[in-house]
């Protein structure tokens, strides 16, 4: 029935379309003079899919001869996806005019790249995933790229597309030997295909290879080398949306192949998430310690980030899964609210990202160092603050799943990673007094969102928005 | 007002530091003034209100009163409550904060800050008091970090940074394992509530980790990772480190908050989790935790004797005192623990005022160091007499509320173990070394220091600031039963089900007392 199969995908078929309609005005209608408008509308479409996802309680359907699949773990990543894309967009928008990057193609790639994602966490086989992947990767190929005059920009791109092409080679090599073996691309073929008992070695190969595809791109350790050079590289808003909505679509992702095609092979993926999970927690934790540029710095943050959340990945029971679903929606407001602080580090009216600027910020701008330090303190998972809880979640998960070790790793990792936040905490608040401070950035639409998100980490700890039912929902339409 | 008085007393300061965050403006001097005063009246207020918990306490109950339930997320309460443990912990903390703002009036740098800090720390000190959920516990436990982590860093001495760090990471190292436990405890038990912990027996069973035998199975293992976080607060040799650097960096009213309050974090948290969760861990666990109290107690006295830092001296002081509380905990009779709670209250007002008297000091002079000053009963004979007294308080006398502590800790552990007992007597001796000899070294001889010739004896608002610490020092060294009446039938309670739990287990309490 094509019109049900249509009709499920509507929502991507919307985004998509739009794409072309906005980059039809662009070329034909004043170019880079339309960004402004067009990136607005675009995040306000995104805004309302994503709402759309909120408010959507349907049953899991398939469409396309079970090749994709809507359920509400789809929905709840797609939701995520769509509601961060559009807050990148909106607060990135008066720093790319600012530093002359106000090209209309922006938002248009921002939007296939979304489109790709929306693709992965709905994807329901080989196919579509890799097709989602790559489309999702094409576009922020480019827009990591987009300053053009810049070295470290094009640097930055390229190492991007070099080391994600290898992984899409590594990702492809797997799914074409799983298909091999278990003489299938749908999810459900392979789980039915497989015996727990006596698996081939090739489709063991082409499941780590799957797996270590996919971690590249959440950047777990030892997959995680471009991450910090990628990071410091790109314009600072495309930094930011490289560390949230492509970060979840790829954990969802990663959660629907091993919960949905290798269920069954739990024990033999579990070790291998949980040895990325411990390595990725500690090489965050101690590699940020030396860092110096605020953006090397949260890139190492956030490869420790992924760490907590495949612990409850590793998990694989609903509750870790619901765990590593809180965490990320958690991560994603807590990034967007650094973020936007870091979009607004300014000196002379040229953006700085040496972490030495923070220096007297507490005495110079209370405001935006108050919001920074709760945000700091999330991340670094202190009580009371909602980022505490996310850790929480998924060392209870780990517990429940009996990987009490992991548990035991994460929390002596936290504590190596408080020192690199508690660093940025002291020059803000005690640094020593220096010359150059930073520029009073006016501008009320990224202090709005790091204020925000601050006031989210204080008053989610009254009930976390109640996300967690969101999230067991989401959680339980995967793993039954 | 009586269903909600517990939230209301924790509250209050948290709203009005939000109150002075939004509200307040201003660097001048004028601004910094109304901070001050608004802080003092909500302190004041807090006070107050919480006399209400001891006019409706009832201390003949020995279960928890005035208890709030409201559920929370992630299947965690919301829930607060008193018994004869915490109460007085509550009055300590609501009775400490106001003089606590009041001496800090000469501080003049972002003093605004520095009030919002001060009455945050107060909400989260007065949670981890009340708190009758795990999570809710551990949630105001590690909280208390953060204001203190900017007190030290922000209005610290020379070296603050280094000691905040230390603090923070020390502190934060301890807990974290506290949190595992308490994931396995959820997990074991189903529940986060305190008070259903207490009467749920945690498996006790040996088992084989990593090739060694575990006595006492897991309540050993969660005991342990409670310890490691109590241990730190306590703090506990050999890891004390951290606070004599902290005590020495910190502003004057930040030590006096860490003395008196934080520390007691550690004692009442072995009182809430460990004796009565774990009693067969503790018992088990119970020579290793006195022997630790021992040496603390003579090693930290003997450093405490040679410090050069008058500050320094009185935060080894305070680790020597909490080694009575360790072993007044883990001697788990009445006396003992009665003692332990007592020394806890009475050390909270004598060191806090021993670190106020230094301020006063400091703020003249700007130097701790012992050498800098002599003679100075010369100048400021109302300052001599007052730190006369608690010098003295400190080290025991009859009269004051820290003989009382000491005596009833001692004849505590001694009906348990006198090899303990007499060592931790010896405490005594050397605690009187040191105090007397700092006192004879900053106030006796001749007035020869040619900076000391101008120095000014205390203002009537430096003297105030004292009298109630005096009068509690006195009134609970004369009249203990106060204390005792209160706090009593709770802890007659605690060692009772401590020693059932011990002989459902199999273990004798009489015959652990016999085998000494």
């Amino acid at each position: 029935m094509i019109h049900n199969d249509l009709n499920l995908i509507l929502p991507e078929i919307v985004l998509s379309i739009f794409a072309m309609l906005i980059l039809l005005i662009g070329v034909y209608r004043g170019q880079d003079k339309k960004t402004a408008i067009l990136t607005f509308s675009t995040a306000g479409l995104m805004f309302v899919l994503g709402v759309w996802m909120i408010i959507d309680t349907s049953l899991s359907e398939t469409a396309f001869n079970n090749m994709f699949i809507s359920d509400a773990f789809s929905r709840y990543a797609k939701a995520l996806i769509l509601l961060s894309s559009a807050a990148v967009l909106v607060m990135s928008l008066g720093y790319m005019l600012r530093h002359n990057l106000g090209r209309f193609e922006y938002p248009i790639l921002i939007i296939f790249s979304v489109v790709g994602m929306m693709f992965m966490v709905s994807a329901n086989d080989l196919m579509v995933l890799y097709l989602g992947l790559e489309l999702q990767s094409l576009a922020l190929y480019v827009v990591t790229s987009m300053r053009r005059e810049s070295l470290k920009s094009t640097e930055a791109g390229m190492k991007y597309f070099v080391l994600g092409a290898l992984s899409s080679g590594l990702l492809l090599y797997g799914a074409s030997l799983i298909y091999g073996y278990s003489g299938s691309t749908n999810f459900q073929a392979i789980i039915a295909s497989l015996d727990s008992s006596s698996v081939s070695l090739g489709l063991m190969f082409g499941m780590i290879l799957l797996v270590a595809g996919l971690a590249f791109k959440i950047s777990a350790v030892p997959f995680h080398m471009w991450t910090p050079d990628v990071y410091e590289g790109s314009p600072t808003p495309i930094t930011a949306f490289l560390s949230t909505a492509p970060k979840i679509a790829a954990m969802a992702l990663f959660a629907r192949v091993v919960c949905d095609a290798f269920y069954v092979l739990i024990y033999d993926w579990q070790q291998v998430v949980a040895i990325m999970s411990v390595l990725s927690m500690f090489v965050g934790a101690i590699a940020a310690i030396g860092q110096t540029n605020i953006k090397r710095l949260m890139a190492y943050s956030s490869i420790a980030h992924m760490g907590y959340a495949l612990i409850g990945l590793a998990s694989g029971t609903v509750l870790g899964l619901q765990a590593m679903l809180v965490y990320m929606a958690i991560y994603v407001v807590m990034n967007i609210g650094t973020f936007a602080f870091i979009m607004s580090m300014e000196r002379d009216g040229q953006p700085v990202t040496d972490i030495g600027s923070l220096t007297q910020l507490g005495v110079n701008q209370p405001g935006r160092a108050l919001a920074m330090l709760v945000l700091l303190f999330s991340l670094a998972g202190v009580p009371p603050l909602v980022g505490f809880f996310g850790k929480l979640y998924v060392l209870r998960a780990a517990y429940d799943a009996g990987l009490i070790w992991l548990a035991v790793m994460g929390v002596l990792a936290s504590v190596i990673g408080a020192y690199y936040y508690l660093r940025l905490v002291y020059l803000m608040y005690f640094g020593e007094k220096q010359d150059a401070s930073l520029d009073v950035v006016k501008s009320p639409v990224l202090s709005g969102f790091a204020a925000t998100a601050a006031v989210v980490m204080v008053v989610g700890i009254i009930n976390l928005f109640g996300i967690e039912s969101a999230a067991n929902l989401a959680a339980s339409s995967l793993v039954n | 007002m009586d269903y909600f008085l517990l939230s209301i007393v924790t509250f209050i300061p948290a709203i009005s530091a939000l109150i002075l965050l939004l509200v307040a403006r201003g660097n001048d001097h004028a601004a910094a003034l109304v901070a001050k005063r608004f802080a003092l009246f909500a302190t004041g207020v807090t006070f107050f209100v919480s006399l209400f918990i001891v006019a409706q306490f009832d201390p003949e109950n020995t279960s928890f009163q005035m208890v709030e339930e409201t559920d929370w997320i992630m299947g965690f309460k919301y829930k607060l409550g008193v018994d004869g443990i915490s109460i007085l912990f509550v009055m300590l903390t609501t009775f400490m904060m106001p003089l606590v703002i009041w001496a800090s009036w000469g501080v003049e740098a972002r003093v605004k800050e520095y009030m919002i800090s001060f009455l945050l720390l107060e909400t989260l000190m007065l949670g981890v008091f009340m708190a009758l959920d795990l999570v809710l516990f551990y949630l105001f436990f590690e909280a208390g970090l953060i204001p203190m982590f900017l007190i030290i860093g922000i209005w610290g001495g020379a070296n603050r940074v280094y000691a905040s760090f230390k603090f923070f990471l020390y502190t934060l190292l301890g807990s974290v394992l506290m949190l595992i436990a308490m994931v396995v405890m959820y997990a074991e038990s189903g529940t986060t509530d305190i008070q259903s912990l207490m009467s749920h027996q945690f498996s006790y069973n040996n088992f084989g980790l990593f090739g060694f035998q575990i006595l006492g199975g897991t309540q050993t293992l969660l005991f342990l990772a409670f310890f490691a976080s109590f241990a730190v607060k306590m703090p506990m040799w050999p890891v004390h480190t951290w606070l004599p650097d902290a005590h020495v960096q910190a502003p004057t009213a930040g030590s006096v908050v860490l003395a008196a309050i934080l520390l007691k974090m550690g004692g009442y948290g072995f009182l809430r989790f460990s004796l009565p969760m774990f009693p067969v861990g503790s018992y088990i666990m119970t020579d290793f935790v006195l022997w630790l109290s021992v040496i603390a107690i003579v090693y930290t006295s003997l450093v405490a004797l040679v410090q050069s830092d008058i500050k320094k001296l009185i935060a080894y002081s305070s680790v020597a005192h909490m080694g009575y509380v360790t072993i007044g905990i883990f001697a788990a009779n009445q006396q003992g623990i009665d003692g332990a709670i007592f020394q806890m209250l009475s050390h909270g007002f004598i060191s806090g005022a021993l670190f106020l008297c230094v301020g006063i000091i400091y703020d003249r002079m700007h130097t701790r160091e012992i050498d800098a000053y002599g003679g100075l009963v010369n100048r400021m004979p109302a300052y001599a007499l007052i730190f006369m007294f608690f010098t003295m308080a400190n080290v025991g006398l009859p009269g004051t509320s820290g003989f009382v502590g000491e005596f009833l800790t001692l004849v505590g552990i001694f009906k348990v173990n006198t090899w303990i007992a007499l060592l931790a007597t010896s405490g005594v001796v050397f605690s009187a070394a040191y105090a007397l000899w700092l006192y004879r070294r900053v106030m006796m001889g001749d007035l020869i220091k040619e900076a000391l010739r101008t120095i000014q004896d205390m203002s009537l608002r430096e003297k105030a600031v004292f009298a109630p610490l005096i009068g509690m020092t006195l009134l609970l060294g004369v009249y203990p039963v106060l204390v005792l009446d209160l706090i009593g039938p709770s802890v007659q309670t605690l060692v009772e089900n401590y020693n059932s739990a011990l002989s459902i287990a199999g273990i004798n309490g009489d015959a652990m007392i016999a085998s000494h």
